[in-house]
């Protein structure tokens, strides 16, 4: 199972916490997926509104491991200071860095990306950052400090799972010993699957599972995906071949 | 003292974030701040005196993904 900065989270699955049809159906969702880490976030409250505490009441009760995100965050300084919030709000030096390049794709920035990385390390927070899968870009932030990476599938909420398999190949290939996370794009399970084929050690949802018809049902269809998709990747798949070979004996074949 | 609180710009009396914090109604609520894009941690509200045209940010757990 991942380790995440010398902590053990005994499942594949990092599960988001917005836009489900209830908090009910988000409580099911993770208890019948078993997803360890839940992400959250920070917003602005009003005077009384007490909204934030009924939302950390119900993420005690979720029993994952809280990933606060820097979500929308489009400079260093914003990033950076929205880490110093979420740590305090959520007592955890876990972050889940986001600095977004473009109001389109909301992919990320990746010279604000690596710059706030080594910031935060510095001050001592543990960074998840969502990066893409450019190598260079996943070597700046590991020499930044970041001991697990979490490069997109596809763009955040599209649904359209793996976009650069080679490339996201080469990156597992790169390193082989650092915690990688498909983190966004992913809409299928068959998706997850094949992430997990490619030998990464877990993926992060939220839109895949919260807009579909049936959240849990869902939720538990990517749990069971995970499951499949590392033990093919841990049973040393066949090598794919151009010409048929038959499976069945040649030999004694009738007719001949 | 005109000051803006999560975007919205308003007068306040408060000398120090802690005081606005209780002028606006947040009581115990668990929030987090920050001044003029700084983080204010909540042990540093009562000494951190605000001064007019500061920017405030109040935030709280949330929702995400």
């Amino acid at each position: 199972m991942p380790r995440y900065y010398d902590t053990e989270i005994t499942s594949r699955l990092m599960l988001g916490t917005a836009q489900y049809p209830s908090p009910a159906i988000l409580a099911e969702a993770f208890k019948r997926s078993g997803a360890g880490i839940a992400t959250v976030s920070v917003r602005r409250e009003a005077g009384g509104e007490r909204a934030g505490q009924a939302f950390w009441d119900m993420i005690g009760d979720l029993g994952a491991h809280v990933l606060p995100n820097t979500a929308g965050c489009h400079s260093v300084r914003e990033a950076v200071t929205t880490a110093q919030m979420a740590r305090e709000l959520f007592d955890t030096d876990w972050i889940k860095l986001e600095v977004i390049g473009h109001a389109d794709t909301l992919q990320p920035d990746p010279f604000g990306l690596v710059e706030a990385a080594r910031i935060l390390t510095d001050e001592g927070f543990k960074v998840f950052p969502y990066c893409t899968e450019d190598l260079v870009l996943c070597e700046r932030l590991v020499e930044a400090g970041c001991r697990v990476l979490m490069p997109w599938g596809a763009p955040i909420g599209t649904g359209l799972g793996l976009n650069n398999i080679y490339g996201l190949r080469s990156l597992r290939a790169h390193f082989p010993d650092l915690p990688l996370v498909i983190d966004a794009g992913l809409g299928l399970p068959s998706q997850a699957a094949h992430a997990m084929e490619l030998g990464y050690d877990a993926v992060l949802l939220n839109t895949a599972v919260a807009k579909a018809g049936d959240p849990v049902a869902m939720a538990e269809g990517f749990a069971r995906a995970l499951e499949a998709g590392r033990l093919g990747f841990e049973a040393d798949p066949m090598e794919p071949r151009d010409m048929a070979a038959p499976s069945t004996p040649v030999l004694g074949r009738a007719f001949t | 003292m005109k000051i803006t609180v999560n975007g919205t710009k308003q007068e306040s009396a408060a000398t120090t974030l802690d005081a606005l914090l209780d002028e606006l109604g947040y009581g115990p609520a668990k929030v987090a701040t920050a001044v003029n894009q700084s983080f204010v941690p909540a042990a540093m509200r009562p000494e951190h005196r605000l001064a007019d045209g500061d920017q405030i940010e109040i935030v709280a757990p949330r929702q995400g993904g």
